[in-house]
């Protein structure tokens, strides 16, 4: 009886110290970011480091400004989500209201696979496929902002449909029965009652793949171009933050390794800021489904 | 001289899947009146409120045979239109089920979807109209009309349900179907509802399922009592009250199933 209660207290304690240890992490990886990149801020200021485009970091007079970083990351996935949320969308649409089970089956295989692809690949399937479609298209190298945008909305893809298709499917009966029963069409309900009350679980989707499109590092790195400069125009070469760390990484020392760091706290904050916000809208997503239930 | 005759059935069988939920119900609903459907839990009455406006298309497996007619023709003629039919054969639900929207959006949705009114200033003006007016109708206007464009979801259960009436008011429906419309309120909510039907009762045809013998006996002029998917007794309030004719009937009415 006793020892009973022994085993039971000690897998208990195994538990939390499990749980524990993935809050350490955090911590640590936050502290450790900030030990190893904040130095940077006694010698550049925290503006230039921002607002800055030049990047030399291993001139005489060294420039660390990582603006065109920034632009890069926020202008390729951007453009990323401009391509995969209307595909996302419809996709997650078409599976959740529309599709026969068993062709349904066959994409959510497919999408799953999608998503289990590692970046390498896209990065490979980028270099042999889209560079050329956009060399040929609209001249140039092919590596830029357009053709990582695309690898990115691909690798984006699963997670819009499969957040968009559970939002939709959590949307009461009732609602669906009310829209028909008033004699609107399938389609009518699906745009006007079921995606409008679905829409915080879908915005929190975007976010999340706006989370993996911003962290994203291998793949954009194969197609981006990486020159370290604002992009120019669509079809520039960009280096995105990921870009830039891995890229010099190799070979940085002092300073120079040092603004690596900053510029990772810099990506660790934009996806901290990303996640917080889908955690509201989950939030509110939840709330907003009680209500509906007319409670 | 006898009522018209809104809706006829007869010879309605329905199946989900393998399992017989309706056996040859017949029955003429009577134009601008109240008809009550009573019965125990699963005896068939929603599934044949459901079947009055197709709305039994929506699962999967359902079978139908035998005649639905809507002033004269067959609900299930395959040229029938279940849009249309919808149209005039509103349905309120057990459960208020407000969109997500505010009180004005959700009345509005009906008109909206049917099309006729644009933006423009005119049409704006007569789609205020047909929402004011429905919200009147559904007497519900006095307590929402500083709250129109408030979330819906905010108001109390009662209203929500009359909400919802107002809103197949707002498509100008000739039938309405509720499915135990007040069974998820407080008895102040539900007398509203009541009395709101007595008031509807004058410009609809209107088909009422409940389980509250009470309110069947309060608000009816006909009842249709439902056992084990067969429409057992179906005649005007009082005889079917005062004097069933089926014994399965009585015993039902005076409490002693069900």
């Amino acid at each position: 009886m006793k020892r009973r209660r022994i085993a039971e207290r000690g897998i208990e304690g195994l538990l939390v110290f499990c749980g524990a240890l993935s809050i350490l992490a955090v911590l640590f990886i936050t502290l450790f970011l900030f030990l190893r990149g904040a130095p940077l801020f006694k010698k550049v200021p925290l503006t230039e480091f921002l607002f800055s485009t030049r990047w030399e970091p291993t001139a005489a007079d060294p420039g660390y400004g990582i603006l065109s970083f920034i632009v890069g990351s926020l202008l390729v996935t951007g453009l990323s989500l401009v391509f995969a949320v209307p595909v996302g969308l419809s996709v997650g649409v078409y599976l959740a209201e529309l599709a026969q089970q068993r062709f349904s089956r066959a994409i959510r295989t497919a999408v799953e696979l999608l998503a289990g692809i590692p970046s390498v690949i896209y990065g490979l399937f980028g270099i042999a496929v889209i560079a050329g479609l956009n060399r040929s298209a609209f001249g140039g190298t092919g590596y830029g902002v357009l053709s990582a945008s695309i690898i990115l909305a691909i690798m984006t893809l699963p997670t819009i449909i499969n957040v968009t298709e559970v939002s939709l499917r959590a949307v009461p009966r009732e609602l669906r029965e009310g829209s028909l029963a008033l004699g609107a069409t399938q389609w009518q309900t699906i745009i006007r009652v079921l995606v409008p009350s679905a829409r915080s679980g879908i915005a929190a989707g975007v976010i999340l793949g706006m989370g993996r499109a911003l962290g994203e590092t291998m793949a954009v790195l194969m197609v981006g171009g990486n020159a370290p400069i604002m992009p120019k125009g669509l079809n520039g070469m960009v280096r995105t933050l990921t870009m830039n760390i891995i890229t010099d990484m190799s070979y940085a020392k002092d300073d120079h390794l040092t603004s690596l760091f900053a510029t990772g706290i810099v990506l660790f904050v934009f996806i901290l800021a990303l996640n917080l916000v889908v955690q509201i809208a989950l939030k509110r997503s939840l709330s907003g489904a009680e209500g509906a239930a007319g409670a | 001289m006898p009522p018209a005759v809104k809706i006829s059935v007869r010879d309605l069988d329905l199946w989900y899947g393998s399992v017989q939920a309706l056996r040859k119900v017949g029955a003429d609903i009577a134009s601008r009146s109240i008809t009550a459907l009573i019965g125990p839990s699963g005896c068939g009455k929603s599934t044949f409120l459901r079947t009055l406006n197709r709305m039994n298309d929506l699962i999967e497996g359902v079978r139908v045979e035998g005649v639905v007619e809507y002033e004269g023709s067959s609900i299930f003629a395959p040229g029938a239109d279940v849009i249309e039919l919808r149209k005039r054969i509103g349905m309120v639900f057990q459960k208020p089920n407000p969109f997500p929207m505010s009180v004005y959006d959700n009345v509005a949705y009906g008109p909206r979807i049917h099309g006729s009114p644009s933006r423009r200033a005119a049409d704006r003006r007569a789609l205020d109209e047909i929402v004011e007016r429905s919200l009147e109708q559904a007497a519900l206007l006095e307590e929402v009309k500083d709250r129109l464009h408030k979330p819906a979801l905010g108001l109390s259960g009662g209203q929500q349900q009359r909400l919802c009436i107002a809103r197949v008011l707002a498509v100008e429906p000739d039938v309405l179907l509720m499915d135990e419309p007040t069974s998820a309120l407080d008895p102040i909510s539900t007398s509203k509802i009541e009395n709101l039907l007595e008031e509807l009762k004058k410009r609809y045809t209107i088909v009422i399922v409940t389980h509250n013998m009470q309110q069947a006996g309060r608000v009816s002029d006909a009842v249709g009592f439902f056992l084990h998917g067969e429409l057992v007794e179906y005649a005007p309030t009082k005889e079917v009250f005062f004097n069933p004719k089926d014994k399965r009937t009585e015993a039902y009415i005076s409490g002693r199933f069900g």
